[in-house]
């Protein structure tokens, strides 16, 4: 099988192999087909279930209206002969033999590879406090469906340890069922990492507004368990201590990279470096032909970040990375396409919408262009160096194209927005994000700096003398 | 349904399980679905969307209504091969 990328030999009888059976995985298939792709298609996931949605998990699954199991998500027809391989990770890929090993002792060959692994839930560290009977991660539908069971018969009290998205989100589910809810978060304010200290006060008062026990700068330092190995308290490192039967640890995500770690791709903490078309770079930053990355596990530049490589965990951005790793798989060279979305992502919490367009965290400054901050519908922009680089919205929902195509065009900040209903005239303020050498939990989308190969750091065991 | 606009092409009615999902990047909040399927979109507050993924088949035309008429056109509905079959199999079902 040449690989010269343009045939259609290649098409008609190339093998693509995905590895990772969620969102990106699961556009990118239906792209390939919708492109012409007739030839053999493998999909590999570590879980044993189809494609299914996440976002819904953290919200209408964990408040009961909807059953973990009814978030698969809609598949096109032209997917009838694709090959699952389901509920096996990948453990190893081989670049010279083009061949991913599985941890069943097989492998796939493949002629051209789409890596979309994604991300887990960071795990509590100390794996015996993990391993109590009580503790909680979520991160896929069984995840969900535990927890949701947990819920259902009604603890005494939740204790959310990181107030991200995910953790403010869970602990809205608990407000909305009744359950008296603890949020711990080490930062300043939940969302701090994701929005800026100016917009995440307001997240923190909206919080206890319904009733959250939040706690701002402090985190857990252990969890106890009885006789029986359940959890009964939290040790906080301000020396309280909270009893509860359940704690849910939302302490972000961590990215799927591991089963590549001699692979000789340019693969680390924050995913795989790919270039704009979505090819993988090797650790020498050296683009790859026919290995592709796309979604939560991609890291890849933006023009309009200063090409910084952006790592983000964003539903919108698997579908649309997916889509265009998928065109750049099959298409002649000359035809191929950046990946150059403005990151866009959506959070429901407090019966608030929350969106974001573009990268907040890249900015230095942050103004109130319409509403209030004071009553929760507002539109917050965010600008660095005159440039409008961001902009956040609660319950605004209809302003965000707007933005959106602001951003787009790198207009000024602070923006002027003709024709508004404009609030009580507002300068702009420090948006007041955590210094970034500060590990926050919370941000879905991160500026990693220019390198390709992020990984400037390498482990190199010692060799004992025998 | 007992009242479709007159323009309103009648949407498929194969049967069989339907599967949604909302593209909530570009849902905004016009609350349409929920007007014609309020067993399975409800807003959450006032502009965050809630859906069932995997709705009762008696609802399958109201879904389909509602992808129908969403403004933003955020709502993408499928159902599974076999129904499909069967709509083909019966000519102007």
């Amino acid at each position: 099988m040449r690989s010269d990328g343009s045939g259609a030999a290649f098409k008609d009888s190339g093998h693509i192999v995905i590895v990772g059976a969620s969102l990106a995985g699961l556009n990118a298939a239906e792209t390939l087909r919708a492109e012409g792709f007739r030839g053999p298609l493998t999909l590999i996931g570590d879980e044993p279930y189809l494609p299914y949605d996440r976002p819904p998990l953290s919200k209408s699954v964990l408040t009961g209206w909807v059953p973990a199991e009814h978030t698969m998500l809609p598949q096109r027809e032209t997917l009838a002969d694709v090959e699952w391989r389901l509920g096996v990770a990948a453990t190893g890929l081989d670049l010279p033999a083009k061949q991913v090993r599985l941890a069943d002792g097989h492998t796939v060959e493949f002629d051209r590879l789409l890596i979309a692994t994604g991300t887990r839930a960071r795990p509590w560290p100390n794996q015996a406090e993990a391993e109590l009977e009580g503790v909680f991660t979520v991160h896929g539908r069984d995840d969900a469906q535990l927890l949701r069971q947990r819920l259902a018969a009604k603890p005494r009290r939740v204790l959310v340890i990181g107030g991200g998205f995910t953790g403010s989100e869970i602990a809205s589910d608990c407000c909305e069922l009744g359950l008296p809810v603890t949020v711990t978060e080490r930062g300043a304010a939940p969302l701090v990492g994701a929005l800026g200290g100016v917009i995440a006060e307001r997240v923190a008062l909206l919080q206890r507004q319904h009733g959250v026990d939040l706690r701002c700068q402090v985190t857990v330092t252990s969890l106890e368990g009885d006789a029986q190995g359940r959890l009964r308290r939290a040790q906080l490192s301000d020396g309280s201590s909270i009893d509860t039967e359940v704690a849910v640890v939302a302490q972000g995500a961590i990215r799927n990279t591991e089963w590549l770690r001699d692979s000789g791709l340019a693969a680390g903490t924050f995913g795989v470096g790919c270039d704009a078309g979505c090819r993988a770079f090797d650790i020498n930053a050296i683009v790859t032909d026919d290995i592709f990355v796309a979604g939560d596990v991609a890291r890849f530049p933006h023009p309009l970040y200063d090409y910084q490589f952006l790592a983000l965990e964003h539903w919108g951005n698997a579908v649309e990375q997916a889509t265009v790793a998928a065109h750049n798989m099959v298409c002649a060279p000359a035809e191929r396409r950046p990946h150059v979305a403005v990151p866009a992502f959506w959070s429901s919490q407090f019966g608030v919408n929350i969106k974001s367009v573009g990268v907040p965290s890249a900015a230095e400054e942050v103004v109130i262009t319409q509403g209030e901050l004071s009553d929760t519908r507002f539109v917050a922009a965010y600008g660095k160096a005159g440039q409008l680089v961001a902009a956040v919205t609660f319950d605004h929902n209809l302003w965000v194209e707007f933005y959106q195509r602001l951003i787009e065009q790198a207009a000024p900040f602070p923006p002027t927005t003709h024709g508004v209903e404009q609030p009580a005239p507002s300068s702009p303020v420090s948006a007041a994000f955590p210094d970034p050498r500060v590990p926050t939990y919370d941000a879905t989308v991160i500026l990693t700096g220019h390198d390709p190969n992020e990984q400037r750091v390498q482990w190199i065991p010692r060799h004992h003398a025998t | 349904m007992t009242q479709a606009h007159p323009y309103m092409t009648p949407p498929p009615a194969p049967s069989g399980p339907i599967h949604v999902v909302v593209d909530l990047n570009r849902c905004q909040a016009y609350a349409q679905c929920c007007f014609f399927a309020p067993d399975v979109f409800k807003l959450h507050g006032q502009e965050a969307l809630w859906y069932d993924p995997a709705p009762d088949e008696a609802q399958r035309e109201r879904v389909l209504r509602a992808a129908a008429v969403c403004p933003v056109q955020a709502i993408t509905v499928a159902w599974s091969e076999a129904a499909n079959r069967q709509k083909a199999e019966v000519p102007h079902a």
